[in-house]
């Protein structure tokens, strides 16, 4: 399959190249590939292609939006195809864990590992919030960091120096065209598949959570970890002190984690890490 | 479209950017003398050099002690970061250089700091970066300046030393209708007056040697993103933002992120290169500063208040420029832009002229003559004969400056006090006109 117009994909700044394992990232409601920064830049550093796309109508890459979960995992798997990988680790956040536990669940056969973060299945979105979404963008802005970023976060104190964590993340989400993040919401609250997804995964999984995240509170995963009856490997852990935007609040231990875990379960001729 | 603050201005100016360190527990924010860090093994340090983990180098490039300094200022004045600099001048410096390379063009406002306008009309030609100054009131000067090698807009909130009132709204829509941003020195203003982002600004700078630190004992410079402005889609006018870099792992910094793309390049770039670097120490007092910035701006404006209504009605004084007064020609810009005060610096002139200027500022006991403003203690100064002495008559005049003109910055003191000072000034201005 091909895709005209191309969509936007960032490698971590460097190009992929055969016979190395792939790892791509999606990213979650109203965001784009630059959540993903560092972690892709280490993974790219470190024999591994990166795949980190704007899904369609999000940052660089051009629409239509995609409006439900299934279509966007049907569309991840297509781009990885679309560049010429068979094989592929998905890592995913919020909205983007579903997408990666629904294309896992499509495609057992492609994908060697599922890395969930901030994942909670079912996703329901808070009505006030997916009011706001339509209603009153800004509002729906300030409730998302409200409820994504630990106490610490809310005033600052961030580990990448200088920077306005929860400034950068509503200027991320505005960039976005309007309607976005409403039709994202929207995928997430009408997902129901999770249960049956996680049955149908075949691959080591990790269930990564974050013990201050209000929006998917590490308690509410363990529902969705009972759910993978197919994998040996299902592995649930807790990042201490950050909240449900924690590649941002907590970029070392969450690469750490992502790390860890593939490195634990090589695949396709990858080596243990 | 402004950013949403986690709190109110005077609980950030306490707050923001720090927490209680994890190991000593200590509530005040830590100096973190250190020019270096250390790497927990090789695989560490490569990833903190190839921007794969988030860290701390090399205190040039960034240190604990200035991030809690650039994270406040910036969630006091709503941007997505900042980079504290050794100066606001290496503020300015830095914006202009991420931006502008030889070749480049830059719209000025006239009513500009000194040094400001040191740097734009003498220093920065040499580096073929040129600038062209227009009225700060004339939009339509602004829109006619803006050549197809523009790269930024430049202006101070308030104008030095006619405190001309920066229509930002205004200013930035005609920025953004070329494709350039808006940088505005928010020195004499500070968050806690005016945020400058929020009226539509791309980018701010402070000389935190003024208000923001407000005692007077350190020098320093902060800039701050408003990660508003589209650098990709300015067709190709910002090259070090939306093309590789080769100085820096080919990064392509609007790639890598497009909000950020400014700071990376600044802090990536800027700083490692040029080296304006602030101490940390610096930053700390800065801090201290900053944490009474609420109650010392209500203080500065509630003086200056007083010394205005004192000095209007003085027979010796022929004007006072202060935007709070129905007088000048920006007030009622003032009352938008403005609303909660215009700050504690005013200008006005003596009849008399430099004669007269100068006996006054020799009459003062209590105001202190030097070239600095925003400092708790109060200050005055004769402009004609100091910080403005390089430019020519005309360009005075265009400037608003006479050669009676004395700017005062107004301090913390008993303002019954700094009357007093004030009529022993006019008293000697008064003896030496007659």
């Amino acid at each position: 399959m091909t895709f005209s117009p191309t969509p936007y994909c960032y490698t971590g700044g460097r190009k992929t190249e055969s016979g190395r394992p792939t790892i791509l990232f999606i990213h979650g409601a109203g965001h784009d590939h630059s959540v993903w920064t560092l972690q892709s830049r280490h993974f790219a550093s470190h024999g591994w292609n990166v795949l980190a796309p704007d899904l369609p109508g999000h940052g660089r890459s051009p629409g239509p939006q995609l409006e439900s979960i299934e279509a966007l995992a049907d569309w991840v798997l297509d781009f990885a195809a679309s560049v010429g990988i068979e094989h592929v680790a998905l890592a995913g956040h919020s909205m983007g864990s579903l997408v990666a536990l629904e294309a896992a669940a499509r495609a057992p056969a492609r994908v060697t590992h599922l890395l969930l973060i901030g994942s909670v299945a079912p996703m329901p979105v808070a009505p006030p919030l997916l009011d706001a979404t339509l209603s009153n963008r800004d509002r729906a802005h300030a409730m998302i960091n409200q409820w994504s970023y630990a106490p610490r976060a809310q005033l600052g104190a961030s580990s990448i120096p200088g920077i306005n964590l929860t400034a950068l993340n509503e200027r991320l989400m505005q960039r976005q065209a309007a309607g976005v993040l409403h039709k994202d919401m929207a995928a997430c609250n009408a997902y129901v598949g999770g249960f049956e997804a996680a049955a149908r995964v075949a691959c080591p999984s990790l269930l990564l959570s974050a013990a201050l995240d209000r929006m998917t509170p590490p308690k509410a995963i363990t529902p969705l970890a009972a759910a993978f009856t197919s994998t040996a490997t299902v592995r649930k852990l807790v990042i201490p002190g950050a909240g449900h935007a924690m590649m941002s609040e907590a970029p070392g231990a969450v690469l750490d984690a992502l790390w860890n875990f593939v490195g634990a379960f090589p695949s396709f001729g990858q080596e243990p890490q | 479209m402004p950013i949403h603050r986690n709190a109110g201005a005077d609980t950030l100016a306490l707050h923001a950017g720090q927490t209680p360190d994890p190991v000593h527990h200590s509530r005040a924010t830590p100096i973190h003398f250190t020019t270096s860090y250390v790497f927990d093994d090789s695989e560490h340090a490569a990833a903190l050099f190839n921007q794969e983990r988030a860290g701390h180098v090399y205190s040039r490039i960034s240190n604990p002690t200035n991030a809690v300094l650039e994270e406040r200022i910036a969630a006091l004045d709503g941007g997505v970061g900042a980079i504290a600099c050794a100066s606001g001048q290496a503020a300015l410096m830095l914006a202009i250089t991420t931006l502008v390379g030889s070749g480049g063009h830059i719209v000025a406002s006239r009513s500009l700091y000194g040094g400001s306008h040191n740097l734009l009309g003498y220093t920065l030609p040499r580096f073929g970066i040129r600038t062209t100054f227009v009225p700060a009131g004339d939009l339509q000067a602004w829109r006619d300046a803006i050549r197809p090698d523009t790269r930024l807009l430049f202006g101070e909130s308030i104008g030095n030393p006619g405190l001309e009132v920066l229509d930002i709204p205004a200013i930035s829509a005609i920025a953004h209708d070329a494709r350039v941003p808006l940088l505005v020195d928010a020195t004499l203003v500070t968050p806690m007056l005016q945020c400058p982002l929020d009226l539509g600004a791309d980018l701010v700078m402070h000389s935190a040697t003024k208000y923001l630190g407000g005692h007077g004992v350190a020098i320093g410079g902060l800039l701050v993103d408003g990660g508003s402005f589209d650098w990709e889609g300015s067709g190709g006018n910002f090259p070090t933002l939306t093309e590789p870099y080769d100085g820096f792992h080919g990064m392509d910094f609007a790639e890598e992120s497009p909000i950020a793309a400014f700071l990376l390049r600044a802090r990536r770039e800027g700083l490692r290169d040029f080296g304006a670097c602030l101490s940390p120490m610096n930053a700390f007092q800065i801090l201290q500063g900053m944490e009474t910035l609420g109650l010392r701006m209500d203080r500065h404006v509630d003086n200056a208040r007083q010394l205005v209504a004192h000095l209007v009605k003085h027979p010796l004084v022929e004007s006072v420029s202060w935007p709070e007064l129905d007088s000048h020609p920006d007030h009622a810009l003032a009352a938008r832009l403005l609303p909660k005060g215009c700050g504690g610096v005013f200008s006005f002139s003596l009849k008399g002229g430099r004669k007269a200027g100068t006996a006054f500022i020799e009459g003062l006991r209590l105001f202190s003559h030097l070239a600095n403003v925003g400092d708790a203690k109060s200050l005055a100064i004769h402009p004609a004969s100091t910080t403005h002495f390089r430019m020519s008559p005309e360009a005075l005049l265009a400037a608003g400056i006479t050669e009676g003109t004395i700017r005062l910055s107004t301090g913390l003191e008993t303002v019954a006090d700094l009357i007093e000072d004030l009529d022993r000034g006019l008293h000697a201005a008064q003896k030496a006109n007659a």
